[in-house]
């Protein structure tokens, strides 16, 4: 039961990327401008890296100990990363809600990325610092670079946007009615995360950060309120469901092809 | 009937593909976008390099989004470990009419060059 809790949390942190890092990519060619469209591009190929070292990881661990199959299906032959991420049906995703959410503008896309990077900036420091497993400590370390760089570039657009124009700011509030009830999620731990994580240390951060952000961009930071809660466990919005339909497609329709 | 609602991002007009917002934000107007930013000339200094070398430009908001843009479109791939930026109307470019008595008069003065010397091992980098 211990190692199936840490399988599923290791699935939890790729699914997360996975999920988060498909969203962004969808801006691919639509970005407002050609440097931000790379920027966001390479925030996403940054993401889906993170969850590649995941999703290995946590099919080596269910190699080993024989684990059944995390959807409760035959999967045939050994799991890999790949099967993970295009065999498992919604349910079985644990993303939290927040990375499946829509990207609406660039004001949403932004938002929710800020808030992401924030909780995922200091989940990783935590997961490096102190995590007993060497792997995932290691994949922490490595991926804490990169969510540096989205937390920093992030921040400044939600400052640029918040102490912008008129319209840059409506546009932000808009963003954060939408996304807000969604951040609860983060720091409600999940069966299988509850022995090692602190989530209520990372969330007194996150919220301390999301705070000074907000302050230089002039938006009110939200009462705490009423928040959605699921996507760990699987219970997941609407949203999850068209996403994978897009992801799992050329899997589902022709199994096995490759390119 | 419009039974399928696909979803479309960034630059398709929302009346085209339909509205992928949780809540409406199509009231808002749009406005414009890279047009009214500077352009700005990039200079990334390799590893091994010991100058800033022009790379391109961009076009950013301010200084800040100008370093930031860069790192994102000229250091995918490993090319720098520094970078400036400038916008470009601070850049003062000689006019390609004076070329000729600019440049020319060079051309005949072969022994400016450092060829005709010999350079002890100490000396690097020229």
């Amino acid at each position: 039961m211990k190692q199936d809790s840490f399988i599923y949390y290791t699935l939890h942190l790729a699914d997360n990327a996975l999920i988060l890092g498909h969203r962004n990519s969808e801006w691919c060619g639509h970005g407002p401008v050609l440097e931000q469209d790379i920027a966001i591009t390479n925030i996403s190929l940054d993401l889906i890296g993170q969850a590649r070292n995941f999703y290995q990881y946590a099919a080596k661990l269910m190699n080993k100990q024989n684990a059944p199959s995390p959807n409760g299906k035959e999967v045939g032959g050994e799991f890999t990363e790949d099967k993970l991420a295009y065999l498992r049906d919604v349910r079985e995703f644990k993303n939290c809600l927040l990375a499946e959410q829509p990207n609406g503008d660039w004001a949403q896309t932004i938002l929710r990325q800020f808030f992401f990077s924030t909780y995922q900036f200091y989940l990783y420091r935590q997961l490096q610092e102190s995590h007993p497993d060497e792997q995932l400590a290691a994949i922490a370390a490595k991926s804490l670079k990169e969510v540096t760089y989205h937390l920093r570039w992030s921040s400044e657009w939600v400052i640029r946007l918040g102490d912008g124009t008129e319209e840059s700011r409506k546009r932000m509030l808009n963003a954060l009615e939408n996304l807000w009830p969604y951040t609860g999620e983060l720091f409600v731990p999940a069966a299988y995360e509850t022995d090692r994580m602190d989530l209520k240390n990372i969330k007194e951060q996150w919220a301390q950060k999301v705070k000074d952000i907000f302050s230089e961009a002039t938006l009110p930071y939200p009462a705490e309120g009423w928040m959605h809660t699921g996507g760990k466990t699987g219970m997941h919005t609407e949203q999850l469901g068209f996403i994978l339909a897009e992801l799992q497609f050329m899997q589902r329709a022709y199994p096995n092809s490759e390119w | 009937m419009n039974y399928l609602k696909k979803f479309y991002y960034g630059d398709i007009p929302e009346d085209k593909g339909g509205s992928n917002e949780l809540k409406d934000s199509s009231k808002v107007s749009s406005s414009g976008g890279a047009s009214d930013w500077p352009l700005w000339e990039v200079f990334i200094r390799s590893k091994q390099g010991l100058d800033h070398k022009h790379a391109g430009s961009l076009h950013a908001a301010d200084a800040q989004m100008a370093i930031e843009n860069a790192r994102d479109v000229y250091t995918r791939r490993m090319e720098g470990v520094s970078i400036w930026v400038v916008e470009s109307k601070y850049i003062h470019a000689s006019n390609p009419d004076e070329a000729k008595s600019l440049y020319e008069p060079a051309e005949d003065k072969i022994y400016r060059h450092p060829t005709f010397y010999d350079l002890p091992d100490e000396v690097k980098h020229m």
